[in-house]
């Protein structure tokens, strides 16, 4: 039976449950054994499983990724932690130029089967380096695999897939989806590796959301029956592999596409996402939504003008389908809406 | 030690210098006709040192070593034929053709792939070293290294952890003092790299020459003690070494006068393919001459004859 739990207690469900289930699974990273537990993401993991399976490191972000995949080469499935994801910046050189190619470089010899998380920081001040959505970054990259689930249950199911899968997975967790409660199957089965979803069925527009921007693409949905457009919201989950036929059909309905991303447009999730359906699907009408193109203002002023979210959808809707429309007060209803979880600092 | 069993050894260690030496200079003559495109960094010169720390190693135990690779991989047991057919870029190569020199791999010797990015390896065999450990086995990593490695980031990052965790692993960096062609001189602030390796807690001895024998010594103590668990790891061991050379490609290039001809003379001299093969009876060395230049005809025969492989082999394997 389903219970109602948070984002971060998922992530912890799918932890412990993919390290109760092959002992080949380990925990590591700085701070995953201390008392706050990433968010509590890792809380009770070292007293389930021991201080051999579930261990602090120093930063070197750089080398403990190479210790990753050294022993991910060795046969052990490592999870390494980041706080945010920022930090996996440090880990380029490990993650493009080994984990990436290992397999297909050393002619099918080794695997590296890994987990390296990260998660997005939103809000309360986190600036230029605490906010950066870099999952394109690593979609580009052949051999490596990037999922961003939004929902508990993704998390806990994407988590188990990730550490089952004998690739390295980039992990991207969104501190604003931590605290987000949901049904969660403590037994279902893995997510299913480059299969997206369907959240909401509609008829005139395709709104994709990644990661956190799942949840404004659900409200912004919510919010366009007001002007009487049917928005069908996909949730991609795996952004590599990537279900494009589930984007592409959709599209092919509806004619009109916009990627909402909790990242930068350029050269980003938005626009491989909106190419790969013009390639398919030509004539179709599209939007790309994510950040400011600015690197991330801390002052809460700037910051709120840097995040695009559900108005912004529901104006790049407009746009797509009733272009010289007046628009419903999109803005008075999103605040008469109930609000998302919210996070404050300092961590 | 016996005079026999000096003789097994001499004969051993000969025969996997003899083997190195001859697969490369053979690589050399081959690479005028392009038939091996592929970059090639040769460590002629240099062989004593794989020679000498893989010689104690068991088939299980584990090397990493640098895109300057091929000694290492030939001393740990690497197939000739493997090697040349990946370097003609053949199906059977080690890795089909994929890899070529620069990612020579052998899984079932205990070779771990090797990479182009300087000290990228290094961590990976820490991580190899520390998987080791967490399941209790008594295999033992010997992580070839170069002087230009020691100054990126990962070295003392990766000495930092192997210390804190006491991981099964030897370092053994081959310090040739050319980074492509860079000395140390302008690269060193504090040319006394044992002193920073011990500031992490980690064994480290600085050869004063380049002697198989005395290397191969010092190698075995070490990792005996590291595999009974009479001693813990890491340990750290400078060696100096000389690229006869050039960075890469098959060609000597003191004519470029960017370093001393005198040193490459002195190096020359002191050659220890040259030094144990003269330590064993001629008949010996003659023996063992002959197999070696079979196992290199062999090992040239395979790679011309194997096939390329086909295209539709371009999509497999990105992901396992």
């Amino acid at each position: 039976m389903p219970e109602t739990i948070a984002y971060k207690e998922a992530l912890r469900l799918g932890i412990g449950r993919a390290m109760r289930e092959d002992e080949d699974v380990f925990l590591f990273g700085l701070d995953v054994d201390d008392h706050l537990g990433i968010q509590g993401t890792t809380l009770g993991l070292k007293e389930e499983f021991g201080a051999k399976r579930v261990f602090g490191t120093p930063l070197s972000e750089d080398a403990m990724t190479g210790v990753a995949i050294g022993a991910a080469m060795a046969g052990m499935r490592p999870i390494h932690t980041h706080i945010r994801m920022d930090f996996l910046l440090l880990c380029m050189n490990q993650l493009v130029n080994i984990a990436a190619k290992a397999h297909y470089m050393f002619g099918g010899q080794v695997k590296v089967p890994m987990v390296a998380r990260g998660i997005i920081g939103k809000s309360w001040g986190q600036g230029a380096q605490h906010s950066q959505g870099l999952h394109s970054l690593f979609m580009h990259i052949p051999g490596l695999r990037v999922v961003a689930p939004a929902t508990p249950h993704d998390a806990m199911a994407c988590m188990l897939a990730a550490v089952a899968d004998d690739n390295p997975v980039v992990f991207v967790e969104h501190r604003l989806l931590y605290n987000r409660q949901g049904p969660v199957d403590a037994s279902a089965a893995p997510s299913v590796i480059g299969k997206g979803r369907i959240c909401g069925e509609g008829r005139d527009v395709t709104i994709v959301g990644i990661s956190n921007m799942l949840h404004d693409a659900l409200k912004a949905a919510a919010l366009l029956k007001q002007a009487k457009i049917s928005a069908e919201v996909i949730d991609p989950i795996w952004l590599s592999p990537l279900d494009i036929d589930l984007i592409v059909r959709s599209a092919e309905k509806t004619g009109r596409l916009i990627v909402a991303d909790a990242a930068w447009t350029a050269c980003g999730a938005s626009a491989e996402i909106v190419a790969a359906v013009a390639e398919r699907v030509p004539g179709t009408r599209v939007a790309r939504i994510g950040f400011a193109p600015t690197p991330c203002p801390t002052t809460p002023s700037l910051e709120k003008a840097f995040y695009p979210d559900a108005v912004s959808i529901c104006d790049a809707a407009m746009a797509l389908v009733a272009p010289g429309a007046a628009a419903p007060p999109f803005a008075a209803l999103a605040d008469a809406m109930q609000q998302d979880p919210v996070f404050k600092g300092p961590f | 030690m016996t005079q026999e069993f000096e003789t097994d050894l001499i004969s051993r260690l000969y025969r996997k210098i003899r083997l190195v030496r001859r697969m490369e200079e053979v690589v050399a003559e081959i690479y005028p006709s392009d038939k091996i495109k592929s970059p090639v960094h040769l460590s002629i010169g240099q062989e004593a040192v794989s020679v000498a720390f893989c010689d104690p190693l068991r088939r299980q135990d584990v090397v990493s070593m640098t895109y300057r690779g091929h000694a290492a991989f030939l001393a740990k047991g690497g197939s000739p034929r493997g090697m040349m057919a990946e370097l003609y870029g053949k199906q059977d190569g080690v890795a089909h053709g994929i890899a070529g020199s620069m990612h020579l791999v052998d899984m079932e010797n205990g070779i771990l792939g090797a990479s182009a990015v300087v000290g990228t390896s290094i961590p990976v065999a820490v991580g190899y070293a520390m998987a080791i450990k967490m399941r209790g086995e008594d295999r033992v990593v010997v992580c070839f290294l170069g002087d230009g490695a020691t100054e990126e980031g990962v070295f003392p990052e990766s000495l930092n952890f192997a210390a804190l965790h006491a991981l099964p692993i030897l370092f053994v960096c081959e310090n040739n003092g050319l980074a492509i062609h860079s000395p140390l001189a302008n690269r060193w602030a504090q040319p006394d790299l044992c002193r920073r390796v011990e500031g992490y807690g980690v064994e480290a001895h600085r050869f004063e020459d380049m002697n198989t024998l005395v290397l191969r010594a010092w190698a075995e103590e070490r990792i005996t003690a590291i595999r009974e668990g009479k001693a813990a790891g890491p340990v750290f061991a400078e060696c100096p070494t000389y690229r006869w050379l050039q960075h890469v490609g098959p060609t000597d290039d003191h004519d470029q006068d960017y370093r001393d001809r005198a040193e490459a003379a002195r190096w020359r001299a002191a050659d220890e393919v040259e030094r144990l093969g003269a330590a064993l009876p001629a008949e010996t060395r003659a023996e063992i001459d002959a197999a070696v230049e079979q196992t290199v005809a062999d090992a040239v025969a395979f790679a011309e004859a194997s096939p390329f492989p086909q295209p539709g082999r371009l999509n497999v394997g990105a992901y396992a």
